[in-house]
């Protein structure tokens, strides 16, 4: 019933856009591919700010387009929220007027949050009397986001809200985009390029290549696919959700996951927390019987699953699994064919490197 | 400065007054289209719009006339309704005074408007702003420089028409004899003094007002063609 369903169609002229998607009603979806891939295009149409002719767009059982049957709600009538790349805010208002712009437009029964709360949220309280010149750039995209909010929206769609920050301004944000996926229950489509942003703030992941959806699915186990087509396979690596279980006297913590544990640096997270971490590919080394004279800290037991081409020669992708956890080795083809990896085969993983996201 | 004169600078002032309030209420909606059309037919209209800059007052002047004359169809149309005929009227004046002056109305508008771009009434819609409402709440506060320009140019373009006020209006005092004609006619009477007078309150004028368009609104003539 909450789900959201978005079917587009869309020839112009030589790119093809051919989308077909049912994705979940809360959480973050991540519309992840390279530049041209139709990820905007995606997003405009779902917002209804392009419309596209034979679409259709349903949002929690509210049907904003079905061309089959005439329907298509202007986006003034959509209960959704856009941030753009560019914060977008209205130079000719300050913060507030900026944050009020939507929240007045909305009935008061349809209001769902207060200026104050969102203000908090995003950390913008003390900036609620400034002109938006008078922003820095992080803020003002927080600004977009707290103003996108009070509109009360259903779904809110971003689109590469952090792609015209700096590095700094980025790791300024995401923080707040946590907190947003944490404490409300606003179901967000998110368009990235950024492997790294999306290994972090998403549930749910659609890949799409050249106008066509590669893969759609929960993050983990979708970005674990060995079948995906050889483009992504190079930034290939899963990502766990772990909790941490304790720490050890060398300053090391121990983070559990369904299928074993991770020694990783010492964390300052109560005990018990959540962890989200990520393991490329390219980290991961394989060994067939348990490495006894290794420096390397994390070592696993876990069987092949798949094997897979990469657009690098002479290397392959290996689906492993430890436990219920999937895990991706990149290897070079010599070592496959010297160790006999296939389907099937146990061997022990060792992992050079853990990188955590949240 | 006699009677006569006063009079002559009062009827400028009305002149120019009204036709800027027509002007900008007939120019936004031009501006706004030529700015967000992407209609084939956007180059003309903005050609038509135009042709004030390049063609004679005289041309302008003579069409205008014979349109509004007896045998022209707005002439036809004003006698059936019984509003008499329009040459050498205020009304007159003023229909031509909008046509002359409108590119000077309609081209900063639609620079301001293009200035402004498709992306805050995108936000504006994602706001739930309706097109009117984003229009009045967004487009139109974040153009009002274009504005300012658009008015000031109008209204002072108008003062300092004199080709089609002779041509449409004649000199017929206190209802078509502007400060420009008024000049002509003391030269032409060799009443040099009070050419001077009229001719130096002109010229301060004029001045005051691109003076305070340039301080005040330093932006809104870069975006001119």
């Amino acid at each position: 019933m909450d789900a959201i369903r978005v079917r587009l169609k869309l020839q112009r002229d030589a790119f093809a856009l051919d989308v077909d998607l049912d994705l979940p009603g809360r959480g973050i979806t991540a519309l992840f591919g390279p530049s041209g891939s139709g990820k905007t295009t995606c997003l405009r149409a779902i917002a209804g700010l392009e419309r596209t002719p034979g679409a259709y767009v349903a949002v929690g059982g509210d049907v904003w387009q079905d061309e089959a049957a005439g329907i298509f709600v202007p986006v003034h009538k959509r209960a959704l929220g856009v941030v753009f790349q560019e914060a977008s805010l209205f130079a000719h208002l300050s913060v507030r007027a900026n944050l009020e712009f939507g929240r007045k437009r909305v009935p008061p029964a349809e209001r769902r949050f207060t200026p104050e709360a969102v203000a908090a949220l995003l950390g913008i309280d003390h900036l609620l009397e400034r002109r938006p010149d008078r922003l820095s750039g992080g803020e003002r995209q927080r600004v977009a986001i707290a103003r996108a909010l009070l509109a009360s929206p259903r779904l809110l769609l971003m689109d590469e809200p952090l792609a015209a920050l700096d590095l700094r301004r980025k790791q300024e944000i995401l923080p707040y985009l946590e907190r947003l996926h944490d404490e409300l229950s606003v179901p967000i489509v998110y368009v990235s390029h950024s492997p790294d942003e999306v290994a972090r703030l998403a549930d749910h992941l659609v890949l799409l290549d050249a106008g066509k959806v590669v893969a759609s699915g929960p993050l983990g186990p979708t970005l674990a696919r060995a079948d995906l087509p050889p483009a992504f396979a190079d930034d290939a690596g899963v990502v766990l959700d772990t909790v941490l279980e304790g720490h050890e006297d060398d300053a090391l913590s121990r983070l559990a996951f369904a299928g074993g544990v991770l020694r990783v640096g010492r964390r300052h997270e109560a005990i018990g927390s959540r962890l989200r971490c990520r393991i490329h590919a390219r980290d991961v080394s394989l060994a067939l019987s348990r490495p006894l004279d290794s420096s390397i800290v994390n070592l696993l037991p876990a069987v092949v699953t798949a094997t897979a081409a990469t657009d690098t020669p002479g290397h392959v992708l290996v689906q492993l699994r430890m436990g219920e956890t999937p895990l991706l080795a990149r290897i070079t083809e010599r070592s496959r064919r010297e160790l006999d990896i296939g389907a099937g085969r146990e061997l022990w993983v060792q992992i050079k490197g853990v990188a955590l996201l949240r | 400065m006699d009677a006569a004169d006063l009079a002559a600078i009062w009827l400028t002032l009305k002149l120019a007054t009204v036709v800027t309030l027509l002007l900008l209420v007939l120019g936004t909606p031009v501006a706004w289209w030529l700015a967000r059309t992407r209609s084939r037919l956007k180059n003309a209209v903005v050609a038509v719009v135009a042709l004030p800059l390049v063609l004679p007052p005289t041309v302008i002047g003579f069409y205008l006339l014979v349109v509004m004359g007896p045998n022209g169809f707005l002439g036809k149309l004003t006698g059936a309704l019984g509003l008499g005929l329009l040459p050498f009227t205020f009304t007159g004046l003023v229909l031509a005074s909008v046509l002359y002056s409108m590119p000077f109305v309609v081209q900063p508008l639609q620079n301001a408007f293009e200035a402004v771009g498709e992306r805050p009434l995108e936000v504006a819609a994602t706001l739930r702003a309706s097109p009117w409402d984003s229009f009045w709440s967004v487009a139109v506060p974040l153009a009002r420089p274009g504005f300012l320009t658009a008015a000031v140019l109008g209204f002072a373009h108008t003062v300092g028409e004199f080709g089609v006020v002779l041509m449409i209006g004649g000199n017929i005092p206190e209802r078509t004899r502007v400060v420009s004609v008024q000049i002509y006619d003391h030269v032409e009477a060799l009443e040099y003094a009070q050419a001077h007078w009229l001719s130096a309150a002109m010229l301060v004028f004029s001045f005051a007002v691109l003076l305070a368009l340039y301080t005040f609104n330093p932006q809104s003539l870069k975006g001119r063609r």
